[in-house]
């Protein structure tokens, strides 16, 4: 800007009368600072109550309220499978479908089958709700198969859950037991936590519009009961129990047994383990 | 291909559909613009003078509308606000608001600041109702005395500056959003972020060449032609650089040849063919490159230059969509088993149907029509520097 300001510069609008400028200096000053002084004092204004919203927000988290147990005593739960025990039957999908209403077309938990043929391909499918009448498709030769075993899937409950970190409003919390929570109130339906989620997990609920995810029947363990699909396993290949205490069964296991957990370099640190899982299992 | 495709089972819809696609175009071509205009306000590139205003102004009428397909894709949109009533500090996403938000300060500020002394001409010698209108739109500050014009033109440069990091966040943090999901390896990506802004640049170029082109053939008044080979040589040297950076990550992640890339490269070859190949990297990359050559030397007579850079904008302006959309529904294709695909194809009707694309894209472009009307965007609103 080469131009250097004429005090005695006309003000009406350019029209290059000789009449004095419509506000006196001091007057274009006080004008030009009230202005900035109220649209700043609107802006201050605005984060202020922005800010102190979201905190009141934060503390009005219903399923948090819910969540929160007597300091000292707050268990931390852990989930284990036995793939080895696994046998298909496809009880423990319906037990959860009817247990959260889960709505067709998805599922908070399911069953992948591996079968392994001699000519070394693998296929891989989904055991139906009706497992113990068989898979849906065309009978498999048993003779071309090498091996094969079944693997329950469910929420991973990750102590460092992407899926909890990219939620931008505080839908996705954690529990002080370390389940993974969606509020229902909050939860804008954006979907960010479905992409984060690298297990599939999560799936937005067309019913509710809410993202909808297993949490180990929460409701349920509250009233100090195992998850419906625990409930429903008739072989014990899912078992559910306390990891912050040394004498439960699933800390026992935990330490008699070698096991993995689902796309571990991901860092995302499960508390679901399992028994026998195959390298090949993702 | 695998021989025994299998998909988990909540993924049989896709979450995100083309208003997420629509969502970062239309914010790169906000950033565009206005990294276009700055090169006036804040290099003084006179060369640029014709279109600083119409790309400041299509800026803002694109900025307008860039929160439509999101409220659009959201299923709770009624609970929009939540993102700024209770944002989580580490979400991507809850940025977006306050991003947004400054940069719509950003550009509403500076365009008052520019049209200022026009829009009081206006409030004067106009009849009471649009008089009213531009006394509204003065708000209640009347002086256009040289020193306020001077301090005027002194804060839009300021703005124009504070704006430009503003521009790449709002348009690289989109980037950010995908780069950021670590389960994705087509999204996973450092350079996620730089290739939106630099496909934002591109997208910025071509549609300040194409409604330069267009506006000036509508008011029958004739080019300047340099600004028209200079914008081409710009884009030309933007296309460049982003298609390059394109390249440059695709060919890293076939190098490398992790354990995805027999996904990554049967998504290329089989699933995204014709949106990658064709429309991406032929149409909308090669055919553009080639035509833009045109803008270098001085004997190409001005209408053929006019027509190349025209028709170059409109197949880089289809490469930018076919980039954000090759990005965004090609992330969700397969599965993350990794041993499966899904399809997708755009409904016609709906909220997220073909026709509300259609009409996102052509709702700013009605407000640059409608404000043209209200705003002199081709005359210079300061003609008394000097």
């Amino acid at each position: 800007m080469t131009h250097k300001p004429n005090p005695s510069d006309c003000g009406c609008n350019g029209c290059g009368c000789e009449q004095t400028s419509e506000l006196t200096e001091s007057q274009f000053i006080n004008s030009r600072r009230s202005f900035l002084a109220r649209a700043t004092t609107i802006a201050l204004g605005s984060v202020s109550l922005t800010i102190l919203a979201g905190a009141a927000g934060d503390d009005a988290s219903p399923e948090a309220a819910e969540g929160e147990t007597p300091e000292g005593d707050t268990p931390v739960y852990g989930f284990l499978v036995d793939t080895e025990r696994c046998i298909g039957i496809g009880e423990c999908l319906t037990a959860c479908r009817e247990e959260n209403d889960v709505p067709e077309g998805n599922a908070r938990t399911w069953i992948e089958r591996y079968v392994h043929y001699k000519d070394g391909t693998v296929q891989v499918d989904r055991v139906p709700e009706s497992g113990a009448r068989g898979m849906d498709e065309t009978p498999i030769d048993t003779k071309l198969v090498e091996k094969a075993y079944f693997v329950p899937k469910l929420c991973n409950q990750c102590d460092d859950a992407p899926c909890n970190q990219v939620c931008p409003t505080h839908a996705s919390i954690t529990s002080p037991e370390g389940i993974e929570l969606v509020d229902p109130d909050i939860c804008i339906g954006c979907a960010y936590c479905v992409q984060a989620c690298p297990y599939g997990i999560r799936f937005i609920n067309h019913d509710t519009g809410n993202a909808d995810k297993c949490n180990w029947c929460y409701h349920r363990i509250k009233r100090d009961e195992r998850p419906a699909c625990v409930e429903a396993c008739p072989t014990g290949a899912r078992l559910f129990g306390r990891l912050d205490d040394p004498d439960s069964e699933l800390r026992k296991r935990l330490a008699k047994v070698p096991t993995r957990v689902l796309k571990e370099h991901l860092g995302t640190h499960p508390k679901l383990h399992y028994i026998a899982l195959p390298g090949e299992v993702i | 291909m695998d021989p025994h495709p299998f998909v988990f089972p909540n993924e049989g819809h896709l979450a995100w559909t083309v208003m997420v696609v629509l969502y970062p175009y239309i914010t790169g071509i906000v950033a565009g613009t206005f990294l276009v205009s700055s090169l006036y306000y804040v290099f003084r590139l006179e060369v640029f003078k014709p279109v600083a205003q119409l790309a400041l102004v299509t800026s803002f009428c694109f900025c307008a509308f860039a929160t439509l397909p999101l409220l659009l894709h959201l299923h709770h949109p009624e609970r929009a606000f939540q993102v700024m009533i209770t944002p989580s500090t580490t979400s991507a996403i809850a940025g977006f608001g306050f991003i947004y938000n400054t940069y719509m300060l950003i550009v509403l500020t500076q365009i008052w600041l520019v049209f200022r002394p026009a829009i009081i001409q206006q409030a004067t010698s106009r009849g009471i109702i649009l008089g009213t209108l531009y006394r509204i739109l003065a708000l209640g500050v009347t002086n256009i005395s040289d020193r306020a014009k001077a301090i005027d033109q002194w804060l839009i440069r300021a703005l124009a500056v504070i704006g430009i990091p503003v521009a790449c966040v709002l348009t690289g943090y989109v980037g950010f959003l995908f780069g950021a999901v670590k389960s994705n390896p087509w999204w996973s990506s450092s350079l996620m972020p730089v290739i939106f802004v630099a496909s934002a640049i591109v997208s910025g170029f071509a549609v300040t060449l194409l409604l330069y082109q267009i506006c000036c053939a509508c008011r029958c008044v004739t080019h300047d032609v340099n600004c028209t080979r200079t914008l081409s040589r710009f884009l030309w040297a933007t296309l460049a650089v982003a298609v390059s950076l394109e390249g440059l990550e695709l060919l890293q992640l076939a190098y490398e040849a992790g354990g995805e890339w027999p996904v990554i490269q049967a998504l290329l070859t089989e699933h995204l063919a014709f949106s990658f190949g064709t429309l991406q990297v032929l149409v909308g990359s090669l055919i553009p490159l080639v035509l833009l050559l045109l803008a270098f030397p001085r004997w190409v007579p001005t209408m053929c230059l006019s027509l190349s850079s025209c028709l170059a904008s409109v197949l880089v302006l289809v490469q930018v969509f076919a980039m954000r959309w090759n990005v965004v529904i090609g992330g969700q294709l397969f599965s993350k088993s990794f041993r499966g695909f899904v399809e997708y194809e755009v409904p016609l009707y709906g909220r997220e149907g073909g026709i509300a694309v259609g009409v996102i894209l052509l709702l700013p472009l009605v407000l640059l029509w409608v404000t043209s009307m209200i705003l002199p965007l081709w005359q210079d609103p300061t003609p008394a520097e000097n």
